[in-house]
């Protein structure tokens, strides 16, 4: 059904838009850039982190992703900038930047 | 084989809704529209249909359920009326834009306030522009065939729209009339099987319903959906013309009473065209060329046809059983009007406001209209062309 999903593009003419605008694909949202929404980023500062993983369990976005038991670069693309990472983060490894 | 009975409208609606044995029926009692669901509920309990019966807590439950019932893929309806209609306000757009093919059984209310449970049109007339396919109708014959075409039209490829079936509350949805039922295979035949193209319950594709459109979308998301609704009409005659051939009852967007010759024409819809129908044929006894124009279907509104149909006559009355409060007119007037200026209509029209929450019309109140048509011609003066029947003045 990826082929509806082309459809969706902003030279698309009404007609050829999805019924209701329904999108017949899964996970289409990492598609969507909604890190654009806020300008305050979370920056980490590597040398104060030991890797406890605990901002990866409770960012609600899923936007700090993780290798093993590794934690990996935030995907601001899609962080939305809530702060609750650096709040939890026992060490203070993590700032809210763009306050 | 037909059967005769003798059943209120509400019990007529019922009645089909057993027959069309739905998925899912979502609801929650209000006066007058109460009945349906709890005759329903006891088909349900009985065995006698499959569907899921939900009593929720709100109609803005009852709505958003048969939506979310809709959008997995269930046949889903609800019933309702007056406060509960107004409840489902945001659900009804969401029903619409999201191009799911739920009905609703409407029992017409008059709107608070000052709080009243009787029959007038203002719940519906306020949905209008909700994006609803609304039918209405006379009698309770007319509710249950409406009710028995209703997923028809509404799922139709071309259409995939909300269909809000409409009758006035008490005045047939608790009088008991005879009326001529389907056998249960008939109707089961006629609205067969709904095979939803895509549905959120299809584990091979993976479905997101109501995703939020931006600016670059929005607009063209609303044309798509202006277009399934001029799309309608030609549906709704189809499904018309194939339920007059299982059930010999013919129906179109709108019924022409005796309105081929006719000098001075009343456009009204639900049943105080009944009480017209009467005032009627008294007054063409007297040799008085008058007629009706009952209107059905108000969603999509049939413009051309209306005007093409009123061409004729001299002067008209649209009659609103409900106000706009615009200073102007009525919704049907509105509209009528609108289409008769487009249609390059030469016919004095005057809009009058009716049997708000409740109030009788009678034969003689009908006659009185068309004896102020009749003056209006032959005088020329139209007088007040916003104007309420049935009032009391100060002498």
């Amino acid at each position: 059904m990826a082929a509806d999903l082309e459809k969706l593009h902003l030279r698309a003419p009404w007609q050829d838009l999805t019924t209701g605008m329904m999108i017949h694909e899964g996970g289409t949202s990492a598609e969507f850039n909604t890190g654009e929404w806020t300008a305050v980023k979370p920056h980490v500062k590597e040398e104060e982190c030991r890797q406890c993983l605990l901002c990866v369990q409770v960012c609600p976005d899923s936007a700090i992703p993780y290798n093993g038991n590794e934690r990996v670069a935030v995907d601001t693309k899609h962080c939305k900038g809530c702060g609750i990472c650096a709040h939890v983060c026992p060490f203070g490894a993590i700032e809210m930047e763009g306050f | 084989m037909a059967k005769r009975d003798r059943l209120s409208g509400n019990e007529a609606v019922a009645y089909a809704l057993r027959q069309i044995n739905p998925d899912v029926f979502p609801a929650f009692p209000i006066t007058p529209s109460t009945e349906i669901p709890q005759y329903f509920a006891s088909f349900a309990a009985n065995g006698q249909v499959d569907t899921e019966f939900i009593p929720v807590e709100s109609e803005h439950s009852s709505m958003s359920a048969a939506i979310g019932a809709s959008a997995a893929g269930a046949r889903a309806l609800t019933a309702t009326s007056s406060c509960g209609l107004a409840l489902m306000w945001e659900e009804l757009y969401v029903a619409a834009s999201n191009r799911l093919p739920v009905a609703l059984a409407l029992v017409n209310r008059a709107l608070s306030g000052p709080i009243n449970i009787n029959c007038d049109h203002s719940d519906s007339m306020g949905a209008r522009d909700s994006g609803w396919i609304q039918i209405y109708a006379e009698n309770n014959q007319e509710a249950y065939d409406n009710m028995v075409q209703a997923f028809r039209i509404a799922e139709h490829k071309d259409v995939r729209l909300p269909v809000m079936i409409c009758q006035d509350g008490f005045i047939t949805s608790h009088a008991v009339e005879n009326i001529t039922l389907l056998e249960d295979e008939e109707v089961k035949g006629f609205v067969g099987e709904y095979e939803p193209e895509h549905y959120l319950l299809n584990p091979e594709c993976p479905t997101a319903v109501g995703p939020y459109s931006v600016t670059d979308y929005y607009m063209e998301a609303k044309r798509a959906q202006a277009e399934a609704m001029k799309n309608s009409k030609q549906v709704i005659l189809d499904i018309a013309k194939e339920f007059g051939e299982m059930s010999g009852r013919n129906y179109g967007l709108f019924e022409e009473y005796r309105l081929d010759d006719a000098d001075y024409a009343v456009v009204m819809i639900g049943s105080a065209a009944g009480t017209t129908k009467d005032a009627i044929d008294a007054l063409r006894e007297q040799g008085k060329k008058v007629g009706l124009l009952k209107v059905r279907v108000f969603r999509p509104f049939p413009a051309e046809e209306i005007a093409a149909a009123l061409s004729n006559v001299k002067a008209v009355a649209i009659m609103d059983r409900a106000d706009s409060f615009s200073d102007h007119g009525g919704p049907l007037g509105a509209e009528v009007m609108a289409a008769l200026f487009r249609a390059r209509s030469q016919a004095y029209a005057i809009n009058i406001v009716y049997g708000l929450g409740g109030r009788d019309v009678r034969v003689e109140d009908m006659e009185q209209v068309y004896e102020e048509l009749e003056r209006i011609d032959k005088t020329g003066e139209t007088g007040d062309t916003y104007r309420y029947m049935g009032v009391r003045e100060q002498a």
